[in-house]
């Protein structure tokens, strides 16, 4: 009969790749959370003259208090990811179930490339191809909504004269969070178990009804997270924000007009060049504001996530 | 640059080469390679850094040396980067170094001393004159201020087959604060007989970053219709909404590409596109660089300032026919006496050659500012003359 206890075994040699890996490894996970530290660090220390500085000696608040200067920008900033999230995840849903689910094999490794490479793109390139290209081909677009739909807040009039709205700096958030959340849901999909697929379409399920009930509530989670980078990207996007968005105005709905709310990113970009004194500060300040935006947004996606734990692919 | 250097230099500072060794086995030959290109990469930069522009050995009898620090508007960087080639090529040896950080910026740094001269989208203030210390400065000593870079602002716009339109200070204000609405106002109408005007709304546009030339526009506007245009001249645009684009070449490239758009530019950027004539006494003027020459010309001296103070008060209203009131006029500011006598000469030498007709030629062609006119030039020369 055999002995089933475990024989008592020396403790495993150390060997010094071990050690230098499992250093590494430390030394990364630890760097990653120090880095964050201090850009927190840096973020709070250069703000804290904001508070104590009186507006009135802050040209670029022109007098006005913080907040009242920060939150056309805080809410620009979420309604334009909004907006581009909400164009941008039906669209890659349906490229990734295509791209996992329907296309013949090899058509579908050349769509996945192909959605690879959009995010090789450099946000320059997008933002000229958004003021050059896409603004001034879309605007009669915007002139037919608010001449016939100006009723719906959304639609307002009168119609920007240059087609460089918030809607136009959306679409182009849009395309560039595209293909990260393409990636990484065509990933998830393609994980599902073969068998629930498998016994879907035994019950009787056509393809959609299978994708329905054992592809998308086992993706959820996924494309759920998948979304939350992309809302990273599009809060952070600067550069082509900063060239599409006509961005003079306060908070509106009104999607089609010249005066759009800016976003903190883009705000910062175009007035760090000539800025001086406590205005940097300012700046620093709502780049803070942006950093705790992101946070919690991360925040909630774990939540989310955490929360569906049963659909994860870890069962 | 390297091409308009007149004579080959020959380089002769060396460059220690460095060498990966050790690292042969064969696995490892990717590694090497990468650490054999660091190494290569190390060896060029060490090239290249050591042998700045001072370091090399050309044929140039100049004995002047050393370095000079400016930060300031980046209206002039074009012209500073002009000016900076020639300079260095003349003197091998004294080194400019200009940073576009913004005329803010480089009037802080000034003051503080950390830089030796610096650009300027305005000048000082008298106040700020009289309560400000310099810290480059030798004690008591005043600065010195010269409109050294002079541009046109151009107010494009785009309609279809329109190419010129005449407008006066009023309208103009009024087209930018939103109180004239459609192209075929009949304030514009009758100042532009013959001309079809469509029936479509007015898109102004206006700069969405810190710019010296929105502050230049705006102050044309707050002088020329004072009634129209209550704001005080700034660098970011004084009211909300309204369409923005970012820099001279993002608002060219809005009106260009948008549907009756307005918007004014930079002088360089504004050279085949339709604009417009500003009224000025009883005529039309469209913007070029000799008719800005002539707004400065034509308008005299800030005066209870003192004698290398040179700031222009350009008459925005109308300085006599043929000027052209809307224009940029960036300063140059220095000190006039050096609290290092070794910095005020080499500011001297390099001021000097700005204000040369020359170098306002070059500047003029590489950045399409307007020459200053002679009798200011010299003016100029004679103030530089005393930098000590």
């Amino acid at each position: 009969m055999p002995d089933t206890a475990a024989p008592a075994r020396a403790k495993p040699r150390l060997r010094p790749g071990d050690r230098v890996f499992s250093g590494s490894a430390l030394a990364a996970g630890t760097l990653i959370l120090a880095i964050l530290a201090g850009v927190a660090a840096f973020l709070i220390i250069e703000s804290v003259p904001v508070v104590t500085t009186d507006p009135k000696d802050i040209n670029i608040l022109d007098g006005q208090p913080f907040w009242s200067y920060v939150a056309p920008l805080v809410f620009g900033t979420l309604w334009s990811s909004a907006i581009a999230l909400l164009m941008a995840v039906p669209v890659s849903i349906g490229i990734a179930l295509f791209i996992s689910h329907y296309a013949p094999r090899r058509l579908a490794q050349g769509l996945g490339y192909i959605i690879d490479l959009l995010a090789a793109v450099p946000s320059v390139v997008f933002g000229l191809w958004g003021g050059n290209v896409l603004a001034p081909a879309i605007q009669p677009l915007y002139s037919w909504l608010t001449e016939h739909l100006g009723w719906i807040p959304l639609f307002a009039g009168p119609a920007s004269g240059t087609g460089r709205t918030i809607l136009t700096a959306s679409i182009v958030l849009a395309v560039m969070v595209l293909p990260i959340i393409t990636a990484l849901c065509r990933e998830v999909f393609l994980q599902t178990p073969v068998l629930h697929e498998e016994a879907a379409l035994a019950l009787g399920a056509t393809r959609w009804e299978m994708i329905r009930t054992a592809v998308l509530p086992f993706g959820r989670p996924g494309i759920i997270s998948a979304s939350m980078l992309g809302l990273g990207r599009a809060l952070g996007e600067t550069m082509a924000v900063a060239m599409v968005l006509s961005s003079s105005g306060g908070i509106t709905l009104a999607l089609l007009t010249s005066s759009n709310p800016g976003t903190i990113a883009a705000n910062i970009a175009l007035r760090f060049a000539e800025a001086f004194g406590t205005n940097i500060n300012l700046l620093i300040a709502t780049g803070l504001i942006l950093f705790a935006i992101t946070l919690v947004v991360n925040m909630i996606a774990r939540w989310i996530i955490g929360r569906r734990r049963e659909f994860s692919g870890a069962n | 640059m390297a091409a308009s250097w007149p004579s080959r230099p020959t380089r002769h500072c060396s460059a220690e080469r460095r060498y990966a060794g050790g690292v042969n086995r064969p696995r490892l030959a990717v590694a090497r390679a990468v650490i054999g290109a660091v190494a290569a990469g190390v060896a060029v930069t060490t090239i290249l850094s050591g042998c700045a522009v001072n370091e090399l050995a050309v044929t140039s009898n100049s004995k002047l040396s050393g370095t000079i620090f400016g930060d300031g508007a980046s209206s002039q960087r074009a012209a500073q980067d002009a000016w900076i080639a020639a300079f260095q090529i003349a003197h091998p040896r004294a080194t400019v170094e200009y940073d576009p950080v913004g005329s803010g910026s480089g009037r802080d740094a000034f003051q503080a001393g950390a830089i030796d001269f610096t650009g300027s989208d305005r000048p000082f203030t008298i106040e700020e004159l009289a309560s400000g210390t310099f810290a480059s400065c030798r004690s008591g000593s005043p600065i010195i201020e010269l409109p050294a870079y002079v541009s046109p602002i151009a107010i494009v716009f785009h309609l279809d087959g329109i190419d010129r339109l005449n407008l006066d200070a009023t309208t103009i204000a009024r087209i930018f604060n939103g109180q004239v609405q459609r192209w075929d106002d009949p304030e514009i109408a009758d100042q532009n007989p013959g001309v079809t005007l469509p029936s479509i709304l007015i898109s102004a546009v206006h700069r969405s970053d810190d710019s010296g030339v929105t502050e230049n526009f705006t102050q044309y506007l707050h002088e020329a219709a004072p009634n129209e245009w209550s704001w005080e001249p700034a660098g970011t645009w004084p009211i909300p909404g309204g369409e923005a684009a970012q820099g001279t070449a993002g608002v060219a490239t809005a009106v260009a590409n948008g549907h009756g758009t307005i918007g004014y530019v930079d002088g360089s950027q504004a050279r085949g596109r339709p604009s417009v004539a500003v009224k000025v006494e009883d005529g039309y003027v469209p913007y070029s660089s000799a008719a800005a020459a002539a707004v400065v010309d034509a308008s005299p001296l800030e005066t209870g300032r003192t004698a290398g103070d040179l700031v222009i008060a350009i008459d925005r209203k109308g300085a006599g026919s043929g000027t052209y009131p809307v224009v940029l006029v960036s300063y140059l500011i220095g000190c006039e006496h050096y609290a290092d006598p070794v910095q005020g000469k080499l500011v001297r030498e390099y001021f000097d050659w700005i204000v040369s007709d020359t170098a306002q030629k070059t500047a003029e062609e590489s950045a399409g500012s307007a020459p200053l006119p002679p009798a200011f030039a010299a003016q100029a020369r004679a103030v530089v003359a005393g930098i000590r």
